[in-house]
């Protein structure tokens, strides 16, 4: 009865001429996705515009070989064993500094975030020290250890230890007190809760260390190769620079690219791996 | 066995939080304790707990504790405190894991508290997948499989919404009906307290003082009866006569701090 008398008055209302003013949709925008189509289409328009101004000399061609030119400088290096020789040069040298820098860099962090004595020391000195831009100490530690790798390792590792140090005792402050509380009051042992609770609790932002102390890694190897070593992707970017050899140039570029990429995939899997609980 | 709790003070800095507060909890007692918000209920449950060191006063077990208690004075925390990367199994586990157990032990353990808790459909779950209730299922489930001899339970049931907390407090009762553990049960709930509890305290606003201490001399199965109605209407007004006022002025000092 009620539902049709309500009917009837609409109806009533429409039929009179009253104002019947629909509510306007006003919830859209602010939720951007990403279409692979696009993307595709984004990177193939800039690569043939590339092409264009190669092939149209609208550059000069020195300056800026084509994208053509630079693929085949990159498969000339791939079947010489050229880029193999340079790459695993970059990579040893970026995995032991990265490796060295990121165990200190953890081990440090985890003191900070435990002891008084840690925290009262470390904080204040990794604020000094994390800003200093590493390549600038490079120079003194050549004249302390040599030319050779340890001086590139070196300045790789200091670059990795501070950013890791405060990402780690950053995600130790940030492990949710209770669960230590819990923790201690079942009685567990101090170890066990640094282990079972902390750790796992930081692991999210130590992995997100990870991915900066990464790509600090990369930027340092680049830099220390480029001021003092005959092998490695700085060195070979540098000599291609000084003998004008652009497409090769370019080529060393693109292989730094592709290993920050890979870099950068294969941190997200060990994320998805490990952190499948958030 | 009996936990008795003498001339505890407190203070953070320079504010008084509890003042002189003496109870005692027999064996298979359940005592509430209830008073506004900001009165050091928590505070005062901490301190029963060996989590925080009082100002003043000393909290004692008397008599042993039973032989297979493993963790005599176990916590239910309000916020439940799981660890989001272990699954419902592993998360009781871990109550247990340090201790001199079996495996085969230690399973038992688990896999009797899950059953015991109706987790045991559960036991492989993370604790995102489970809702508000549930989660707090495995934090019981925790704290029985450690045998405890006092319970310690801090607002367990406030981050849950009505229904999930009406159904949980049933559990709870039929819990206590089976295990007859002693418990301290905090909350800021009248109906909570008068459902749980064999006596309930009272505090007073901060500085928390005891102010009164009433005897619920009801049968718990029988609380949610018709009969009992006017009985607990009655304690109800007599709760809430002594909290209100308190409640008020808690509540204005918090808007002035």
């Amino acid at each position: 009865m009620a539902t049709t008398s309500v009917q009837a008055t609409l109806a009533a209302a429409t039929r009179d001429g009253l104002l019947r003013t629909p509510i306007p949709f006003r919830g859209g925008g602010f939720a951007p996705s990403s279409n692979a189509l696009l993307a595709v289409a984004g990177l193939g328009s800039f690569l043939v515009l590339w092409e264009l101004a190669f092939a149209m000399r609208w550059v000069n061609p020195v300056l800026l070989p084509g994208p053509i030119e630079v693929a085949q400088a990159l498969w000339h290096l791939l079947i010489t064993g050229e880029l193999e020789k340079h790459l695993s040069a970059s990579l040893y040298r970026i995995g032991i500094g990265w490796a060295l820098g990121a165990v200190g860099g953890v081990a440090l962090g985890l003191a900070i975030g435990l002891s008084t004595a840690a925290r009262s020391i470390g904080i204040p000195g990794v604020s000094a020290l994390f800003p200093i831009p590493k390549i600038a100490i490079m120079p003194i530690l050549i004249l302390w250890l040599g030319i050779g790798e340890a001086s590139k390792v070196a300045t790789i590792g200091l670059g990795v230890f501070f950013p890791m140090a405060v990402a780690t005792f950053g995600a130790i402050d940030n492990v949710p007190r209770n669960l230590v509380r819990m923790a201690q009051s079942f009685n567990v042992p101090f170890a066990q809760v640094v282990r079972k609770v902390l750790l796992p609790g930081a692991l999210p932002g130590i992995l997100s260390g990870f991915r900066i102390s990464a790509s600090i890694a990369l930027l340092l190897v680049v830099a220390a190769e480029m001021i003092g070593a005959d092998r490695g992707i700085g060195a070979f970017v540098m000599q291609a620079g000084n003998l004008m050899q652009t497409d090769q140039l370019l080529a060393g570029v693109a292989v730094l690219s592709m290993l920050g990429l890979l870099i950068g995939i294969g941190l997200s899997r060990l994320e998805r791996a490990l952190l499948a609980w958030r | 066995m009996r936990l008795v709790v003498e001339g505890v003070w407190h203070a953070f800095g320079a504010t008084a939080v509890l003042e002189d507060i003496s109870l005692t909890v027999d064996a298979s007692e359940v005592v509430v304790v209830i008073g506004p918000s900001g009165c050091g209920k928590s505070t005062l449950l901490s301190i029963v707990g060996g989590l925080l060191q009082p100002v003043a006063g000393t909290v004692a077990i008397e008599g042993a504790p039973p032989k297979e208690s493993l963790n005599p004075i176990t916590f239910v925390f309000q916020d439940f405190a799981l660890l989001p990367w272990r699954s419902v199994r592993d998360n009781v586990a871990f109550a247990l894991e340090h201790h001199a157990l079996s495996r085969a032990e230690r399973d038992r353990l688990v896999h009797d508290a899950l059953a015991r808790t109706g987790l045991s459909d559960f036991a492989g779950a993370l604790p995102k997948q489970l809702s508000g209730g549930m989660r707090q299922r495995v934090g019981i489930a925790r704290a029985l499989a450690v045998s405890p001899a006092v319970c310690l339970m801090d607002e367990p049931l406030s981050a849950l919404d009505a229904q999930t907390r009406e159904i949980l407090l049933e559990d709870f009762r039929l819990i206590w009906e089976r295990e007859r553990v002693a418990t301290v049960y905090i909350t800021h709930n009248l109906d909570e307290a008068l459902r749980l509890a064999d006596r309930v305290v009272v505090l007073s606003r901060r500085p928390g003082r005891i102010k009164d201490v009433i005897a619920v001399p009801i049968p718990r199965p029988e609380r949610t009866s018709e009969a009992a109605a006017p009985e607990l209407a009655r304690l109800h007004n007599r709760l809430w006569r002594l909290i209100r006022d308190e409640a008020i002025a808690a509540d204005r000092e918090l808007a002035l701090h």
